[in-house]
């Protein structure tokens, strides 16, 4: 039987706007997943932290307030250092288009923007994440 | 007449009706409004039959205000035309202050960044990529002052959308504007102060509920005797309704807040009727033209009725809802973002035809960043068409009496008062959070919309239609990330050149009174005044209050 997926759905920083991260965390439950949700208010450093601790597969960042350049990289760079590269991270929320080549060389491997299904997030993690 | 009526809707229900759909049947085999009330394809006289027009209806300007809160409406003023606008430094938000004035803007909105909402300096560590960001970033007295430098205050209101920390923001501008020889009394505007919807839906808490209502009456106090024609609080459906709810959901869990409030005012020992004619509420206005006319008419009329049956208020003003109105930023698309403009038009026209007293229309953009002055530009200017083109603000309530908008007001108000009754079964608004009631509702209802929008049964011109290739708008506002180093050193060279000793002092004045029962207000307003930084004076209550911690 096939293991099943393992995310970490993360609001890094101040944003408090949390109907994306709690719609999308639902919709990948109902998809098979298992999903934890941080909640609101977290540092890079916890984010890292938990995904660590939880052994998830994938960890989705959502921000809605512009703190994104600094934020997503630093989740990145810390699960790096802890020798948890293999943990991939995507992101989501208000996020102008010329940040995402930025975002993408830093190692956030994808950006889904307002308007994106939760199907093409459920593909998206099932074709990245090895079940 | 009815009975007449009645035969008369059968017979064209079996013969014309049954014969076109027959022929071609409808597109849906149900209609329904967002909030799930069943729509049938005609309302008549008898969908209202019975109704008591002097009781239910009554004329504006009097209880129970369905029609709404002026005699007069807009044919006597416009509605205030207030957009919510703030960014970066104080320095760049006064620019688009005096900009948004000269274009005919007739009242500012203060947009806070979150360091400043949460109660952090900018140079905190959780501070960290927020500077500027979604708002203006204010760390002292001194960033007050040039945001609002060569503003009239003693002319312009100001609506500030600040929560956890906004006895520390009025109290700076109660300050500035003593340095601009403008009295206290004076002084007009709106603080949000509605920290209850932040643990629900917006986020910006700091402290627990019970020391937040501490804060929030004090506030309802000081204002009383300090700030007389000020609104204390703006008690908001806004982020909750952004947050997923229904229509009907907004008004229920508004009022519910609004119930809420007005109980720890009398408890806090203040008169009903003089904290109630300070009370503003803001709501949101979605797409569902009809509904969302009907919504705020079905708000109007039941917050009369729960002031005058629950709070016995004395004053017809007390039972008055006045409300300021945004469009909804969750009804924007990346996808066209042209097509933003003509969704925030209906919702604005919505809006007016529900009687609002302020009005802040977005910009099409702003599912990107925060709007450029261009959009921002045009989104007034839609206010400004309605108002001066359109005619709808030349007659009072012109969608009362429609068969189809009363008796959609009648069902709004009903689903709320159930809705209302079940939050007070549970132990009034505060309970109905603590227990994630409300987290849960809102939740669950953000999950159908979009569950809905997946399976195509609710069209988004440009997501799931009509979608098209196109170029990603670029043209859009960046924060310069030197803003923060900025106002890092801004804060710096405060904290140098202040009297420091004036500031631990009153800052121990404020902790005793926050340990104490004394109103926790005036000691804040003398730490502003001595320049203590916002973050100062946050952790000096947090020292004594403690912080609250979301449960997930």
């Amino acid at each position: 039987m096939a293991r099943k997926i393992r995310v970490l759905i993360a609001k890094p920083g101040l944003d408090g706007h949390d109907r994306g991260a709690k719609v999308i965390a639902r919709a990948l439950r109902d998809a098979g997943m298992e999903v934890i949700y941080t909640g609101i208010r977290q540092t890079p450093e916890q984010i890292a932290s938990a995904a660590i601790q939880e052994g998830v597969d994938i960890v989705g960042l959502s921000s809605l307030s512009g703190a994104h350049n600094k934020l997503f990289p630093k989740v990145v760079q810390i699960l790096r250092e802890r020798g948890a590269a293999d943990i991939l991270v995507f992101g989501g929320g208000i996020i102008p288009v010329n940040d995402i080549p930025a975002l993408k060389e830093s190692g956030v491997l994808e950006i889904f923007l307002p308007g994106a299904s939760t199907e093409d997030i459920i593909q998206y993690i099932r074709d990245n994440v090895q079940e | 007449m009815s009975d007449r009526i009645r035969e008369e809707l059968e017979r064209w229900e079996k013969t014309t009706l049954n014969k076109a759909v027959s022929k071609s049947p409808e597109r849906q085999p149900s209609f329904q409004t967002t909030s799930h009330i069943a729509l049938k394809n005609l309302s008549t006289p008898l969908d209202v039959e019975g109704a008591d027009y002097c009781r239910e209806l009554g004329f504006p300007g009097e209880f129970p205000f369905t029609r709404g809160v002026q005699p007069t409406m807009y044919r006597g003023r416009f509605w205030t035309m207030r957009q919510y606008a703030g960014f970066a430094t104080a320095e760049e938000t006064n620019n688009r202050y005096k900009y948004l004035l000269n274009q005919g803007q007739t009242g500012l909105s203060v947009a806070f960044d979150l360091p400043t909402q949460i109660g952090y300096d900018s140079d905190h560590p959780l501070s960290d990529g927020e500077v500027g960001k979604v708002g203006v970033a204010i760390d002292t007295l001194q960033d007050m002052e040039i945001l609002f430098d060569g503003i009239p205050m003693d002319k312009v209101s100001t609506s500030m959308t600040i929560n956890s920390t906004a006895a520390i923001l009025m109290a700076m501008y109660i300050a500035v504007a003593e340095k601009q020889g403008v009295k206290s009394d004076l002084l007009q505007g709106t603080i949000q102060n509605d920290v209850l919807k932040e643990y629900a839906a917006r986020g910006t808490y700091i402290f627990p509920p019970h020391e937040s209502m501490r804060i929030v009456t004090n506030i309802f106090a000081f204002c009383k005797n300090r700030v007389p024609r000020w609104n204390s609080i703006s008690v908001s459906g806004y982020h909750m309704r952004e947050a997923g709810c229904t229509a009907v959901q907004e008004v229920a869990f508004t009022l519910a807040d609004g119930i809420a409030y007005l109980e720890a005012a009398i408890q806090a020992g203040l008169d009903v009727d003089t904290v109630a004619s300070r009370i503003a509420f803001f709501f949101c206005c979605h797409n569902n033209f009809i509904e969302e006319v009907a919504k705020f008419r079905a708000a109007r009329r039941l917050w009369a009725t729960i002031m005058k049956e629950r709070f016995k208020a004395k004053k017809e003003e007390s039972c008055m809802l006045r409300f300021h109105t945004q469009t909804a930023g969750c009804s924007l698309t990346a996808q066209q973002p042209d097509n933003n403009v003509v969704r925030v038009a209906f919702q604005a026209m919505a809006a007016v035809l529900g009687g609002t007293q302020s009005l802040h229309t977005n910009s099409r953009d702003e599912a990107y960043a925060l709007p450029t002055e261009d959009s921002v530009r045009l989104a007034l200017r839609t206010q400004q068409i309605i108002a001066y083109e359109s005619g709808v603000a030349d007659m009072v309530d012109p969608l009362g009496g429609s068969y189809v908008v009363e008796a959609l007001t009648n069902e709004i108000e009903g689903k709320a008062v159930e809705y209302i009754k079940k939050i007070e079964a549970m132990g009034g608004a505060i309970q109905a959070i603590e227990s994630g009631y409300i987290q849960k509702e809102i939740g669950e209802s953000a999950y159908q919309y979009q569950k809905e929008i997946e399976a195509n049964k609710r069209i988004v011109v440009g997501i799931n239609r009509f979608q098209m290739e196109e170029k990603p708008l670029t043209d859009i506002l960046r924060i310069r990330p030197e803003v923060e180093e900025y106002q890092k050193e801004k804060l710096s060279r405060v904290k140098k050149e202040r009297d420091n000793a004036k500031v631990k002092e009153t800052l121990a004045l404020l902790k005793k009174a926050a340990q104490g029962t004394d109103n926790v207000v005036p000691p804040i307003l003398e730490a502003v005044k001595a320049y203590a930084s916002l973050g100062e004076i946050s952790d000096a209550l947090r020292e004594i209050f403690g912080e609250y911690r979301q449960s997930n």
